[in-house]
Parts: structure tokens; C-alpha cells; sequence
């Protein structure tokens, strides 16, 4: 049907190519709109042509809105319309026809006008928030992302929801701010983090989520171990990879889908494993030279079915899970001369051999199901039986057109099975000559005593998420410097030690709880006793339990003491005559010194960072080394350098405390200045990752407590760490003053 | 200075009557016998619920010996092993305790779970275990010899045993030890079968799907689906219980709070009893 002459005349649009394909627009607008929506959908096209952007625009909103206007309702036109004419004003209309072209496939994926006009806010927000901005004012420069991302949104749309897009959009904004080149390639999906945060906010089943699941049901059902290997379905468009098997491990999708008939993501995982595991018990490799590719996809059919039958004696509950996951294809189907149906017709023949219900009724796919059957009820098969069964069915089956280059796929793949890649051997690999590669002494390195590094994530406090794997923290041991030193040190504060020595010999868990009402005690528990007594005379049932014994109520402490070893440390304070690194050492030793004599577990670790690639964190002593030589040269070697990124270095102190069998855990933080690095120019950001993990380690029950070493603390240490924390002004007094603390803290 | 109750005391109420069933899985039964007959303590190890205790029952049903047996907890004292003074209006009264009826009328005295005593109570069986089978109680001042076919036997699961719950070397070294497992799966078919009365089909799905939880052992579960779960689930499957509703019931929710685990028998269950 063309369009009328009156709708013509309605259309005030000249452009030759707009004018050429109305009538087909019209033919579609009319299978999807009324009349009233015919007349907006007219208005809106002149609407788009006044905004002066050229025939583009208006060809993409007639192609368009048709579809739309029909998921969403035709007052969708009026909004876009309305919508379009807004962006048209501001410095971001080039991305008009971006916009319009992104319509089809938001409409299809939220199927909602609520949701629509979300996403039209999330365009109007994203195109704010990538804009240049010169001295904070905002609408004059153009949005450089902002037409990557409207392309990108089809294909985001098809696997986020729309929250899930908008956290992709905010991360993108926030991760790059000052970077529009990088920002683009990221909204052009073209970064690893960029796909990271897809990955993250995809619905369905993540392969990563579900993996420990996966682990136990091929342990408790299959016995098997094997490693998984994810793959990616999102960046393949051409050619969708399946499930294999290799050396190298078990390949599976990273994420499954529930499905519309109910089987859900981690179930068909499972049935991609039971497949698997099926092939891994009882397949047998076969020499595939002596095959022809057809016969050798036949074979595969019959031997996927052998193995799944076998699986089903065991447990008869996988037919059904297979069976939804199994395509059905329609046996009386329109068959073209010049199409290969290969493919077709060993899928029905598949589909008869899983499902016993099928309704085929394929005299050559019954004749085989049956020899299947009987074959199999012999028991005992190996899968060189079932070659016969494949080469003979080809045979039988083969019709001319098999060899066409085109072939019919619908319906024919099995998601759960592997590529059968394991049940065939190659005697030829090929023609070239084999050399032997011979063996290289493997290279020096440097450094061979390196640890590989930890991966910490930080908490972005604008976005309200982790950025994953964010810092990298690499774990060195301290180099020795003199222990004499720290002898020395000792030795000059031996008064306050003799003070403290007195105290500690109250500390000492030595206080002894008496534990009454026991039948058997150490001695008589007078007053029970008595009782006791009392009631027998008067006839009643006296208690028996009239001893007591005592026990000593032990303390069980692991302290980690976690030192800021970043460059100003190496300040000396006004007033005083040494550096806070040399108060630091005094204090940190005494400390080290009493907690041995209290017999607590202790850790030393410091840290100082340069950049986000590279924090390090210095061990000086572990829980279990005792204070002697060893840890004292560490201590004395202690150096101020870099910057102090401090969430990574509390996170790794606490994990190792989180591992210490102990009642109370409590990590101790030493530091003069608040979280900075010179990659981070907002000072907040790690301000508030530290006080993240601190709030981390809150959850595992350890205690963490500041002791501050900067005049100005006050201004950000309660942020961070609560009301854990003192703040010391007289730094020379910094021993004393620390293991007082610590004393009172652990009392 | 005998007491009245002891003298009066029967001790046929121990004895068992009817033949407990059980399932011999290898020749246990002929060492065990043939340790009874040189009156040598046993101990019996094994993962819970894999036919201990019915193993002892069905012992003393075959010698005809009566059997005493002792839940241990850790709150036991010796004195709830040995006996104790009671007192009563006109004095004291001398109650003897489970170890000592055992020993003075020759009965098989079981002490299950016996790790679960603290070590200072399980001292007192030494002087049982040995030459010289007597049993002092120092407080009454009196030496019980033992009774010719008393026997002490003990049980402990080394599954779940740390540090503080483990026997003392003295201990262990006056056994004889049998070790028990879960059945295998044919016998274990057979032993679900007979116990709850359902057909074999069923008792081999419950019994497949006891296997796939012992394979998840020490991977989240500290111990697999034992035979007496199984009995249990296949005892509700008789009572016209669903079996897929049964086995979550008896099978998986009591073993775990672990929801990825939960999850993975939830699975099992449905993959062998197909709906």
C-alpha cells in the first residue's frame, strides 16, 4: 500500500530519498498505528525535518518509530518528537540520528514507557556528564561519547537491564573524567573494563557466580575434576562458539540465560557437565582420517546418544532437563532443492533417540532409532559400535543436495553439546615435516624471589561500587638493617620499660575464674555446701554440686600493628629532635617488645604506595616469629618513601589477621597523614576506600584502631575509622603514648 | 556392706530378645566374635550412622549377652560411669553407675561416642581393659572383679574429631579396633530395603544419591548422607511422601546449611528420581 496523496501533501519534507521510501514507511506505519497515530507520526517527521539536521534524522524516525510506537503505545511519538527537538538545541545534535537509530532496540528490550522515558533520562544525563566542562559551566561543548554510546545501546540492551546500563554508563563517566579519548573507547565497548562492567551487571547465570556450584556437581555426581575455562558469547557475533574439551580444561560460556520454558542458567550448565562427563566416562577416541566429515557428524549424533543414554540409567532425571534444552525440528518441512538439510535430518534423528515421546514418524530415523535401541540393550557398547550405526545411516540417508553449499542450521543445534573435539584421533595432522623444538635454558630474571601480586579492589564512592582488581599490592621483606640499633633504643627508654614491665605482669592472663556448682572440685564451696546440708535435714533433695574449681581465664589476642611508612614520615616535627620514622621505630619496638613478654601474637607490616600498579607492603615480623635479631634488623632498616594508599594495605593486614585463631583481633594503624597517591587527585576517594575496609574488617570481627600521628587528623580520621582512634600531639611521646593505648585497648 | 538394690537388681532387662537386623558387609561379625571370646575391649570406628550401634545390639543378641550402653557427653563424670552415693532420709545409699552393673553381671558395656567424655572420665575403664579386669570404687572402698563375660566396647567417629576430642594413646592401646564405612552400594541397597520396606528401585536411587553426598565430603560437607538418613527418607517414601519431597527432607536438609551445596543435592535428587 503507498502513501496517499494527502499524506504526501502533509509531509513537508523534500529531501529525494525521504520522499522514496515513505510509501514503504506508510505501508508499515499503517499495519501499527491508528489513525490518530498516523497524523503524529506525519507531525513528528516535520518536526524532525525543521530541526534542520538534513534527510538522516528523518529517514531513521520513519523507519523507526513505527515499531516502537507499537511496543510502547503511540503517545511514545509525541515524547521522542518532543525529546528529539531538546537535543537538537543543545551542542550535542549531531547525535540526532544516533539517537533515533537506538529507539528500536531500547523499545524492544525494556518493552515498558515507564522504562523508555527512564532511558531518554539516562541519553539526557549521559550527554550532560561526558561533556566537557570549563570553569563548571556546562551545555557549550559538544559530547564526544555520547553518539558511541547511543550506538552501543542496542547491544547493551540486549544483555543489561536498564539499571544494569545505567551503572555501565556511570562507570564509564567517573573512570574517565579529563579523558575523552579513553572515554570513547569505552563507551565503544572497545576497553577490558569496559566489558569487565558488562560482564559484572549481565543478567542470567554468571559462569562465576555458579562455578562452586558447578565444582560440587561434577565431584558429587560425575567424580570428575576438571578445570573451567570460560568463554565470552558477546564479542563472537559470527560464529558462536560451543562447550569443548581440551587439555587445557573444560570451555563454557561465561554466562547462561534462564530460558523461557523454565530451565534456568545453572541448569543448563549442569547440562552441559552431565553431557561432558557422560563423553569423559564412557567415549573412547576413534581414528577419524577413514571418515568423511558427514559420516563423522552422524557418528557424533549416535555416540552423543549412547553416552546420554548411559548417563539416563544412572540418573533417569537428565531426560527432561535434556529434553527441554534439545531443539525440536519440523519434520515436514518446505525443503528447497538447492539447501543442504544434512544438518536437519540428524537433528530429528537426535531428537528420536533422547526423547522417546517425539512424534517423528521418518520411516529411515525410526529404522535407526530402533537398531539404537536394541544395540544399546545389549549393554556393554563401546563407541566403536556405534561407528557402523553413523556410516551406515549417511548411506542410507544421502540425497544430492547434501553437498550444497547452503545449509539449513535452524534448529539443529544442541547447546549443551561439545564439539566432540576429544572422540577423534588424527593419525595425519598434516603435511609438514615435524622438527623438534628444542629446549631453552628458561631465562633469568632478576629478582627471583618475587611474589606475585595481590589484587585489592577500591571502592568508588561516587559510583557505589568496587572497581575490581583496582590496586596491585606486592608483599617484600623487609631488608636488615643493624639490630644493634634497636637495642639501643630499648636501652634508652629502659625506665618506661622497667614502668612497664610492672603492668605487664597484670596483664598477663593469669586471672583465675572460679567455676562453682561442680560435683567434683577442687575444693568445697562453702556457701552450697551449707545449702546443701539444709536440705537434706529437712528432707528435701539436696544439690550435690558443692565443689568448685578454678581455671585461668586466658586472653587470646592477635594483634597486627599496620605502619604508614609514606614519604613524610621522614619529617622531623617542630619541637623535636628526631623524625617520626626514628619515634616510629622507638615505639613500634617497645610495642613489639612488651606484646612478646605478654606472649599475644603479633604482626608488623608497613606500607607506602606509588600509584594504584604498585603498593608495597613491607613484612617485619610475622605472628609467629619471635621478637630476636631477625625482626629487630627489619625494624632498624624501616624507610620513608612514596605516598599512602592505605584501604590495600589494610585489607591485606586483615586478611592475614582474619587467618589467626584468636578470640579478639585487632589491627593497629600507625600513621601521619590521611589516604593520598599521586594518581588520585579527588583526596575523598581513598579517604572512603579506607573507611570500606575498615567497615570490611568490622564484618570479620576485627577491631581496628587509628593512632595519628598528624596535628590535623581531626578533619578526616573519625570518617575513616569511627571513634577507633587517638590522635597524638606530642609525637616525641609517641612510645609511651602507643603502648599505653595498647594496653588500654586490650585490657 | 552389700546394699539391697544391687541384690535385687535384674539385669535381664538388658538383655535383647529379638534379632535386630543387621547386614554383615565383611567378616566382622567372626572377628568381634572371636575377640568376645577372649574378652578383649573393642573399640568400633566409623562415620556416623554407618551401623555401629547396630553392629553392637546385634552382637549381644547372637552371644546372648545382655548390653548396657552409655551415651557419653561431655558433662559425664566418673562417678555417672562408676556410681554414687545417694543420700536418702536415713543415710547414704551406694548406687552402682552403668560400668559397674556391667562388670558385676557380666554384660556387654557399649560407651558410645566416647570422645565426646572428657579424657579424665575415660581413665576410669583402665583398669578394666587390661590383665587385670577389675573396677576399684575407691569411695564405697570396694574391688569389683569383673563378672567372666563382661566386655567393654567403645565407638568413636574419627570424622569429626580436633584436637581437644581425641583419645588418649593409653587409651587407644587397650582396644582392638574394627572399622566400620558405609556399606557398599549393592549391601547398602539391601539394608535400606529390608529397614523401611520399600522395593529395591528405590533403595538404589536413595543409595546413588547417599554417594553423590559422599563424594562432596571434605568440600563443604563434613559428612556424608549416612544409611540411617537413607532408612529415614525411605521410611517416609513408605508413608506415600513424594520421594523427590522426601529425600530433600531427610536427605539434605539436616546435613547442610550451605546453600551451593543445598542446591547441588537438590539437583542430584532430581536427576535420579526423574519427575
Amino acid at each position: 500500500m503507498t502513501a496517499t496523496q494527502e499524506e504526501r501533501e502533509k509531509l513537508k519534507c523534500n529531501f529525494k530519498r525521504v520522499q522514496s521510501v515513505f510509501d514503504g514507511c506508510m505501508a508499515d506505519a499503517r499495519q501499527h498505528l491508528s489513525a490518530a497515530g498516523i497524523e503524529a507520526y506525519i507531525e513528528g517527521a516535520n518536526a524532525i525535518n525543521k530541526t534542520g539536521r538534513g534527510e538522516e534524522p528523518v529517514l531513521v524516525f520513519l523507519e523507526e518509530m513505527p515499531q516502537v510506537a507499537a511496543k510502547l503505545g503511540e503517545e511514545v511519538i509525541e515524547e521522542v518528537v518532543t525529546f528529539t527537538r531538546t537535543l537538537a538545541k543543545s551542542p550535542n545534535s549531531k547525535a540526532i540520528p544516533n539517537f533515533l537509530q537506538s529507539l528500536g532496540g531500547a523499545a524492544r528490550a525494556l518493552e515498558s514507557r515507564l522504562l523508555f522515558t527512564e532511558y531518554l533520562n539516562l541519553v539526557v544525563q549521559t550527554a550532560i556528564r561526558t561533556s566537557p566542562k570549563v570553569h563548571g559551566i556546562d551545555s557549550m561543548y559538544t559530547s564526544e561519547c555520547l553518539p558511541d554510546f547511543l550506538d552501543s545501546v542496542p547491544h547493551l540492551l540486549s544483555m543489561l537491564s536498564l539499571g544494569g546500563l545505567t551503572n555501565w554508563v556511570n562507570y564509564g563517566v567517573l573512570a574517565y573524567p579529563g579523558d575523552p579519548e579513553h572515554q570513547r573507547e569505552y563507551f565503544q565497548i572497545k576497553t577490558a573494563d569496559s566489558r569487565a562492567i558488562i560482564q559484572r551487571e549481565r543478567h542470567g547465570t554468571l559462569f562465576s557466580d555458579a562455578e562452586r556450584k558447578l565444582d560440587l556437581y561434577l565431584r558429587g555426581l560425575w567424580l570428575h575434576e576438571v578445570q573451567f575455562v570460560p568463554y565470552s558469547l558477546d564479542f563472537d557475533e559470527l560464529r558462536k562458539p560451543v562447550p569443548y574439551l581440551n587439555e587445557q580444561g573444560l570451555h563454557l560460556p561465561d554466562v547462561f540465560d534462564d530460558l523461557p520454558n523454565g530451565v534456568r542458567g545453572i541448569d543448563r550448565y549442569r547440562a552441559v557437565l552431565a553431557h561432558l562427563s557422560a563423553h569423559r566416562r564412557w567415549t573412547t577416541p576413534l581414528i577419524a582420517d577413514n571418515l568423511s566429515p558427514f559420516q563423522r557428524m552422524a557418528v557424533e549424533v549416535f555416540e552423543d546418544a549412547r553416552v546420554e543414554y548411559l548417563a539416563l540409567q544412572e540418573f533417569p532425571g537428565l531426560r527432561s532437563l535434556w529434553c527441554k534444552l534439545h531443539p525440536i525440528p519440523n519434520e515436514n518441512l518446505q525443503q528447497d532443492a538447492d539447501v543442504s538439510y544434512i544438518r536437519h535430518r540428524l537433528a530429528i534423528l537426535s531428537r528420536a533417540l533422547l526423547d522417546p515421546k517425539h512424534t517423528y514418524d521418518n520411516p529411515l530415523a525410526l529404522k535407526y532409532v530402533a537398531r539404537f535401541n536394541e544395540l544399546m540393550a545389549k549393554g556393554n557398547t563401546r563407541t566403536s559400535d556405534i561407528q557402523l550405526l553413523g556410516v551406515q545411516f549417511i548411506s542410507e540417508s544421502k540425497v544430492p543436495s547434501d553437498s550444497s553449499g547452503k545449509i539449513y542450521f535452524t534448529n539443529t543445534e544442541v547447546e549443551y553439546r561439545d564439539d566432540n573435539r576429544m572422540m577423534w584421533v588424527f593419525i595425519e595432522e598434516g603435511d609438514e615435516e615435524i622438527y623438534e623444538e628444542r629446549p631453552r635454558p628458561p631465562v633469568e630474571t632478576e629478582d627471583d624471589f618475587k611474589v606475585p601480586p595481590r589484587m585489592y579492589p577500591e571502592w568508588d564512592y561516587g559510583a557505589e561500587h568496587y572497581r575490581p582488581d583496582w590496586v596491585s599490592l606486592y608483599e617484600h621483606l623487609q631488608p636488615k638493617g643493624n639490630p644493634a640499633h634497636i637495642d639501643q633504643l630499648l636501652a634508652k627508654h629502659s625506665a618506661l620499660a622497667k614502668r612497664l614491665k610492672k603492668i605487664i605482669d597484670l596483664l598477663k592472663p593469669q586471672n583465675k575464674v572460679r567455676i562453682r556448682y561442680q560435683e567434683e572440685g577442687a575444693e568445697l564451696d562453702l556457701d552450697v555446701a551449707i545449702r546443701s546440708l539444709i536440705d537434706f535435714k529437712s528432707g528435701a533433695q539436696p544439690d550435690f554440686r558443692i565443689n568448685m574449681s578454678h581455671k585461668n581465664d586466658g586472653r587470646s589476642v592477635a594483634v597486627s600493628l599496620l605502619l604508614d611508612l609514606s614519604a613524610s614520615l621522614g619529617d622531623k616535627p617542630g619541637g623535636c629532635t628526631q623524625t617520626k620514622l626514628e619515634l616510629s621505630q622507638e615505639a613500634v619496638s617497645l610495642l613489639a617488645w612488651a606484646v612478646d613478654q605478654m606472649g599475644d601474637p603479633l604482626a608488623i607490616g608497613g606500607f607506602h604506595s606509588d600509584t594504584r600498579h604498585n603498593v608495597r607492603y613491607w613484612h617485619f615480623k610475622g605472628y609467629n616469629e619471635p621478637w630476636g635479631d631477625e625482626v629487630k634488623g627489619r625494624l632498624a632498616g624501616m624507610e620513608a618513601n612514596f605516598s599512602t594508599r592505605m584501604g590495600a594495605a589494610i585489607r591485606h593486614a586483615g586478611h592475614y589477621l582474619a587467618h589467626q585463631k584468636a578470640d579478639k583481633k585487632l589491627l593497629l594503624v600507625l600513621t601521619d597523614g590521611e589516604p593520598a597517591d599521586i594518581d588520585t587527585s579527588d583526596p575523598k576517594l581513598l579517604r572512603e576506600d579506607a573507611r570500606i575496609a575498615v567497615r570490611e574488617l568490622d564484618q570479620q570481627n576485627i577491631y581496628t584502631y587509628c593512632i595519628n600521628l598528624d596535628p590535623r587528623a581531626d578533619e578526616y580520621v573519625a570518617d575513616i575509622f569511627g571513634k577507633h582512634y587517638a590522635v597524638i600531639d606530642n609525637i616525641a611521646r609517641l612510645p609511651e603514648r602507643l603502648l599505653q593505648l595498647f594496653m588500654s585497648l586490650i585490657k | 556392706m552389700v546394699n539391697s538394690m544391687s541384690d535385687t537388681f535384674d539385669i535381664k532387662q538388658y538383655q535383647i530378645t529379638q534379632e535386630p537386623f543387621y547386614q554383615a558387609q565383611s567378616n566382622e561379625v567372626a572377628l568381634y566374635k572371636a575377640a568376645y571370646a577372649a574378652r578383649l575391649p573393642v573399640m568400633l570406628k566409623g562415620p556416623t550412622g554407618c551401623g555401629k550401634s547396630r553392629f553392637v545390639e546385634y552382637m549381644a543378641w547372637k552371644l546372648g549377652k545382655p548390653l548396657i550402653t552409655v551415651a557419653c557427653n561431655e558433662d559425664m563424670t566418673a562417678s555417672d560411669l562408676v556410681g554414687r552415693y545417694l543420700l536418702d532420709a536415713n543415710g547414704t545409699r551406694w548406687l552402682d553407675g552403668p560400668l559397674t552393673l556391667a562388670a558385676r553381671y557380666g554384660a556387654i558395656c557399649y560407651l558410645d561416642e566416647i570422645v565426646e567424655a572428657r579424657q579424665d572420665t575415660t581413665v576410669v575403664i583402665h583398669p578394666l581393659t587390661d590383665h587385670r579386669r577389675t573396677l576399684p570404687l575407691d569411695k564405697k572402698g570396694e574391688l569389683v572383679r569383673a563378672h567372666p563375660d563382661f566386655q567393654i566396647v567403645i565407638s568413636y567417629n574419627p570424622g569429626y574429631q580436633n584436637l581437644m576430642k581425641d583419645l588418649k594413646q593409653s587409651t587407644k592401646q587397650r582396644f582392638a579396633g574394627l572399622e566400620f564405612d558405609y556399606a557398599k552400594s549393592d549391601v547398602e541397597i539391601g539394608i535400606v530395603s529390608k529397614e523401611a520396606g520399600v522395593d529395591t528401585d528405590i533403595s538404589a536411587k536413595l543409595v546413588k544419591i547417599g554417594e553423590t553426598a559422599r563424594n562432596l565430603k571434605g568440600h563443604g560437607l563434613d559428612e556424608g548422607i549416612s544409611t540411617r538418613l537413607l532408612v529415614y527418607a525411605a521410611t517416609l517414601i513408605n508413608q506415600g511422601i513424594a520421594p523427590r519431597d522426601a529425600c530433600r527432607m531427610a536427605l539434605v536438609r539436616p546435613i547442610t546449611d550451605d546453600a551451593d551445596i543445598r542446591d547441588t543435592l537438590d539437583h542430584a535428587i532430581d536427576a535420579v528420581f526423574a519427575a
